[in-house]
């Protein structure tokens, strides 16, 4: 992902050194590797250290810029990271410094944090993960609101520019700004303390995280708006995402979230035609999904599910890993397949859990058994606006030669989509129908 | 990335201040202004002379019409453009909420668009077009 190191800003600051272009070069690229691997612990310690998204940013850009400069001359540190903390702190004592003619708040800030050199010093490798798990807690506080968490995240601890984010989402860059500013406002008004959970309150924050991390890989899998089915960067966001919090937090649900989002992934090749169509799943060619995403994503759930502690994302990974396990899809296990959706609508009851067992059990048992399901959710009236609820209604339908019925379906769907693709894809169902 | 900062101001708030108001507020503004150069996030800036002091150009039956005073009738009047080099949108209106101006009138943050692909195609067209006539 595109990282905010400016190599345009440093390589002008190192203009005029007496050094060699090509140990310049060298030292620029060096830097550019530690950003790229580094950053987010980088960042994460300085927001510890300094109390203040905003002040360890700019800490961090200026520690990166003294360093393209110190090393050139006096040669790489032992320990780059290291080296980045401090120069970042200082930077940000050094910068309170000058800023405290306005505020006197930034001067007692910069006493305060010259009095920390002597005990705080700089952490140690088991402590920087530490901050990084402390920096993801923060931004996915339930305080916060769930489109601030999001974005939050995405900026803070995945290190994406406010104008990428906002066009992964398909919104302004202001309107997405605006949700970081109140959520930065949030913390601070409400004083959320920078730290991670105690074991009580962890179940609970834990869920809130893992679904800021769903979130963000659905935008990007299955975009809910827009000219393409898959936006795969987010994807590729979340996933990143979620193999940092496993490594920091190896509890089963997050190696099931985990597993559930590569073996959903997976199939990212096979889900869109070249055309930018739809394909679904009973008609991917699975020789493009991807093998070793699979292998991780099933290793993953066996983990999660020998754990005996899952939840729902775990039993939704089981799913999956029932449908990647299939050579074609007349080989599905719909039947487990059914029996783990009627797990799931005990762990996470939700309308969308009903429907999709529904539709399981219309594989399993026939389409009857599964129109009959799916009538009654859509009477019960909480799936009346879901777009593949009448999509699903329209294809049992179909199977079973309601013709009319299918055309009803297909039509209530299409007002309720908003995704390009999904339209084309209806539109082309009702004219094979009609014909 | 390059953001372009309008400054707004109600016309006369800044004259009506007292000098000691007026002489705090600009010392403010100018040493936040050395803090962004510091910084390198200042590219460019210029204070403006009170919208009393406009001409405005338009275009009108075929010749330039000018006209005294600003282009907007508004209420706040721009009273001086910031062009910032920053990360992004959000380190923009980081570094544009602290200036103390904030406190004297609203702010536009505006990112620069960039025309090199414009400027690219209408360089060949041009050329081409000189080809063409030569």
């Amino acid at each position: 992902m595109g990282p905010r190191f400016d190599l345009m800003k440093v390589a002008l600051a190192c203009l005029g050194s007496p050094v060699s272009e090509g140990r310049t070069q060298e030292i620029l690229q060096l830097l550019d590797s530690i950003y790229r691997a580094e950053s987010g612990r980088i960042l994460a310690t300085l927001i510890h250290l300094l109390g203040d998204f905003e002040l360890a940013e700019d800490a961090m850009q200026d520690a990166f810029i003294a360093a393209a400069e110190q090393w050139q001359r006096d040669g790489v540190p032992q320990n780059p990271r290291a080296y980045l903390v401090s120069m970042g702190r200082f930077k940000a004592i050094d910068s309170l410094r000058r800023r405290a003619r306005f505020d006197p708040f930034d001067e007692r800030t910069a006493k305060q944090l010259e009095a920390q050199s002597g005990s705080i010093g700089v952490p140690e490798e088991a402590c920087i993960e530490d901050e990084r798990l402390r920096l993801i807690f923060t931004c996915c506080h339930p305080a916060l609101a769930p489109e601030g968490r999001v974005a939050l995240t995405l900026r803070e601890v995945c290190g994406l520019a406010t104008e990428e984010i906002a066009r992964a989402f398909l919104i302004s860059p202001a309107t997405l700004a605006q949700r970081i500013v109140r959520a930065k406002a949030r913390i601070r008004e409400l004083r959320i303390p920078y730290e991670v959970p105690s074991p009580s309150e962890l179940p609970l924050r834990l869920n809130t995280v893992l679904q800021v991390i769903y979130l963000v890989f659905n935008e990007g899998y299955y975009a809910s708006c827009g000219v393409s089915v898959t936006r795969t960067d987010l994807a590729v966001e979340a996933i990143r995402l979620g193999k940092v919090l496993k490594h920091l937090m190896p509890e089963p649900e997050v190696a099931g979230l985990l597993g559930l989002m590569l073996l959903q992934n997976s199939r990212h090749t096979a889900r869109t035609s070249s055309g930018g169509d739809l394909i679904l799943l009973e008609d991917q060619d699975r020789s493009l999904w991807n093998r070793d995403e699979i292998v991780e994503g099933l290793s993953l759930v066996e983990q999660a599910l020998t754990s005996r502690r899952f939840g729902p994302y775990t039993l939704q990974a089981a799913i999956a890993a029932l449908h990647s396990e299939a050579p074609n899809a007349a080989a599905t296990d719909w039947a487990q397949i059914a029996a783990l959706y009627r797990v799931l609508a005990r762990a996470a009851p939700s309308p969308i859990v009903d429907l999709n067992r529904a539709v399981a059990i219309a594989m399993h048992q026939g389409p009857e058994a599964g129109l009959l399901l799916i009538d009654a959710l859509l009477a019960r009236g909480e799936l009346a606006d879901y777009h593949l609820a009448h999509a699903a209604r329209a294809d049992l339908c179909r199977r079973l030669g309601k013709t009319a019925e299918a055309l009803a379906s297909y039509d209530k769907a299409l007002t309720l989509t908003r995704q390009e693709p999904e339209r084309r894809f209806l539109q082309n169902r009702m004219r094979e129908l009609k014909n | 990335m390059k953001y372009v900062c309008l400054g707004y101001i109600e016309p006369g708030k800044f004259e009506n201040m007292s000098e000691t108001e007026r002489n705090a507020m600009l010392d403010e503004c100018f040493t936040y202004d050395d803090v962004l150069r510091e910084n390198g996030y200042f590219t460019a800036g210029e204070a403006l002379q009170s919208a009393g002091t406009a001409a405005t150009l338009r275009w009108k039956h075929g010749k330039v019409s000018v006209t005294d005073g600003p282009y907007a009738e508004t209420k706040e009047q721009l009273g001086g453009i910031l062009v910032l080099e920053a990360r992004d949108l959000n380190h923009a209106i980081q570094l544009i909420s602290k200036h103390p101006g904030v406190k004297a009138g609203p702010w536009e943050i505006r990112p620069a668009a960039d025309l090199t692909g414009m400027v690219r195609e209408s360089e060949q067209r041009r050329a081409k077009a000189k080809r063409q006539t030569s």
